[in-house]
């Protein structure tokens, strides 16, 4: 019976089509995507929600705000009950989508609608810083691994040197340096509130994590008998990186994806709170997070909601990250029946 | 050996000094950033910056200013803050090593705990639900943004239970070993247990796949077919294979992690360790702090490097000759 299994996938599929199909049953691959989908849809409805049902402009202080809860009007910032008296506590939450469903920041904004619109920022700038950080460790590791010689020598220290600089340390050197005055190279300027810095930024500082396995990786299929044999045939060097080495390393690809993804997310909302990420007024996850922390002990739920998208976002993809391995690695699959 | 020893040696100075490179021509160099301007202030007329420029050293080429911080830093150790005039970097540095050390090395000592325990008990238990448990608090623990959870704890222990349950929890802030060992031990647990989620979550993953890909070796089934127990095979080679993934993983966290990695724990619990004292010498573009906290923490990380290196040629001689 085993055998009879195992001849009809070699006869009728590709191992791509056979990591999908094992894809397609893992629970793990559809419960993770089903949670991103969700919050890739809520966040994308953040302009919708905030127009038409809210009707708040979620970048702009309304100190003076009112809301009617149960056809009373209140004001959004309440004057403070405890301690002196002095300041105002922001209005909790409502749990009415029609307003202040979360309740309302220190500036008086819906924290529901800065949170959707959050999240578009979060999940842009991740998924963008590790689109670049992939693609640039590709090249890298591709170059470093297949040309050798010096240009490996000279890529294989500069990734060291990165790699040595802590990550923390380098992107928050860079955003302390950059985000007040931008970045000009020769007639470009990249302004300072640019979500192209902290995409930039935090792209760069994973690239070793990528580019050391992928290099590892080219420098030992480049000895491997096919490709001696493209190399024997007379084949250009472009041939054999697109149709032999880059094929072979797709699948090592596809796993490093969604956790670098998700690193960068988190690495995004860890400089957004030290507020040398996204600017204000602009928000994301990591802002709201900060905005929070004044409220912390009067109005958690400002902290504390943003955090739980986070948790959630980034446990769905290294779920799904968890799964695409296991799909894509024979070894994995033959471990079940060991 | 002393030659690969040597080697690795040599490495890590390049390293070093290119990254003290890095540091200085991000600062300095720049494109469209003017140091003297962030030094003086938003608003800072002309004959101001002339002035910062020329008492900061800044209208002198790069290479000289390298070469002179480089100098007060390392030889004559006497390098001040741009923003205290007169303040040493190097004491304000050395005050602020013991806090980072007590976060880190309390830290460590939960997460290798929990996460050796735990990894290898996810890859060897015959209970089925535990796998699976076990592997989903491990995605929950490195997906949890430390930041996050330092305020969470903070409003859990800090808030309305304060009064109750959570008593016995000091406010935030650091009491030094020497000062009242029983203080330090109760204002560091909760930044400890925090900072130790994640990384018990990653090496409970890692643990746990590198045991399950040893038991698929073939000197595994060697040792089956010898007939040695299964708690033999699984401690005695699995978990001790294992063991040098771990190790060299280890050496690299604890390196990044006192060299500053803490950063954001430091500043969730009000901690004066080595990294909240540089981001708030980058919040003040106080650079001499910056490049001595830098430099340090850069040379953990490489020192640690080449300590988990030579420790792998010493257990896999294969290394030694790559």
């Amino acid at each position: 019976m085993a055998l009879k299994e195992n001849s009809e996938a070699i006869f009728s599929e590709s191992p791509g089509k056979i990591a999908l199909r094992t894809l397609r049953k893992d629970k793990r691959a559809l419960f993770s995507l089903a949670i991103l989908g969700f919050i890739v849809a809520i966040s994308l409805l953040a302009p919708i929600y905030s127009h038409f049902i809210a009707h708040t402009d979620p970048f702009n202080s309304t100190l003076d705000a009112t809301t009617t809860i149960g056809g009373k009007v209140v004001p959004v910032l309440e004057p403070s009950t405890t301690g002196l008296g002095l300041g105002v506590t922001p209005i909790g939450p409502t749990w009415n989508l029609r307003g202040y469903f979360l309740g309302a920041d220190g500036q008086g904004r819906d924290v529901l609608a800065r949170l959707l619109y959050g999240g578009r920022n979060t999940l842009f700038i991740g998924l963008s810083a590790g689109i670049i950080c992939i693609v640039l460790a590709l090249l890298i590791g591709v170059v470093a691994g297949y040309r050798k010689g010096w240009i490996d020598a000279v890529l294989s220290r500069l990734l060291d040197v990165i790699w040595a600089f802590p990550v923390y340390l380098l992107a928050i050197s860079l955003s302390v340096v950059l985000l007040t005055s931008g970045l000009t190279i020769g007639f470009i300027h990249i302004g300072p509130g640019s979500f192209a810095l902290p995409i930039f930024i935090i792209g760069i500082v994973y690239i070793p994590y990528v580019a050391r396995p992928i290099r590892a990786q080219v420098l030992a299929l480049r000895e491997r008998e096919f490709v001696r044999a493209a190399v024997g045939i007379g084949a250009k060097d472009s041939t054999i990186i697109f149709r032999e080495i880059l094929p072979n390393i797709v699948p090592s690809i596809l796993v490093f994806i969604p956790i670098i993804v998700a690193l960068c997310m988190l690495t995004e909302s860890a400089l957004s709170f030290l507020s040398i990420g996204v600017q204000p007024p602009q928000a994301s996850w990591g802002t709201i997070i900060n905005d929070g922390l004044a409220l912390l002990y009067t109005r958690p739920l400002v902290g504390i909601a943003p955090g739980l998208l986070i948790v959630l976002t980034a446990a769905s993809l290294n779920l799904y990250g968890d799964a695409v391995r296991d799909a894509l690695d024979p070894k994995t699959r033959a471990r079940g029946d060991a | 050996m002393i030659a690969f020893i040597g080697r690795r040696f040599s490495a890590m100075i390049f390293v070093l000094v290119s990254i003290s490179i890095l540091v200085f021509l991000i600062f300095f160099a720049t494109p469209g950033v003017d140091p003297a301007a962030r030094i003086a202030g938003r608003n800072a007329d002309q004959q101001t910056l002339m002035q910062v420029r020329h008492s900061f050293e800044l209208d002198k080429p790069l290479p000289v200013r390298y070469l002179s911080m480089m100098r007060h830093l390392f030889i004559s150790r006497d390098l001040t803050s741009y923003v205290n005039r007169g303040a040493k970097v190097i004491p304000q540095l050395s005050q602020a090593i013991p806090a980072t050390l007590s976060l880190v090395i309390g830290a460590a000592i939960i997460w290798l705990l929990f996460g050796i325990t735990f990894g290898v008990l996810a890859a060897s238990s015959k209970r089925k639900w535990l796998d699976p448990t076990i592997s989903f608090l491990g995605i929950v623990g490195v997906s949890l943004p430390v930041f996050w959870l330092g305020e969470v704890v903070n409003l859990v222990t800090q808030s309305k239970l304060h009064t109750s349950v959570f008593r016995w929890v000091p406010p935030l802030g650091y009491v030094g070993l020497s000062v009242n060992p029983w203080q330090w031990f109760l204002h560091l647990i909760f930044p400890w247990l925090t900072l130790a989620v994640l990384y018990a979550g990653i090496y409970v993953r890692v643990l746990r796949s590198e045991i399950l890909v040893v038991m698929s070796e073939d000197y595994i089934k060697t040792e089956r077919a010898k007939g040695a127990s299964e708690k033999r095979i699984l401690y005695k080679h699995a978990t001790r294979m294992s063991l040098i993934t771990i190790v060299s993983l280890f050496g690299l966290d604890f390196g990044a992690l006192v060299g500053g990695y803490a950063l954001l724990t430091e500043v969730v619990f009000g901690i004066q360790g080595v990294g909240k004292l540089t981001f708030d010498s980058l919040q003040n573009f106080d650079l001499p702090v910056i490049m001595a906290t830098v430099m340090y923490a850069s040379f953990f990380v490489v020192f640690m490097n080449a300590v988990v290196d030579v420790l792998y040629a010493v257990l896999d001689p294969r290394v030694r000759r790559a």
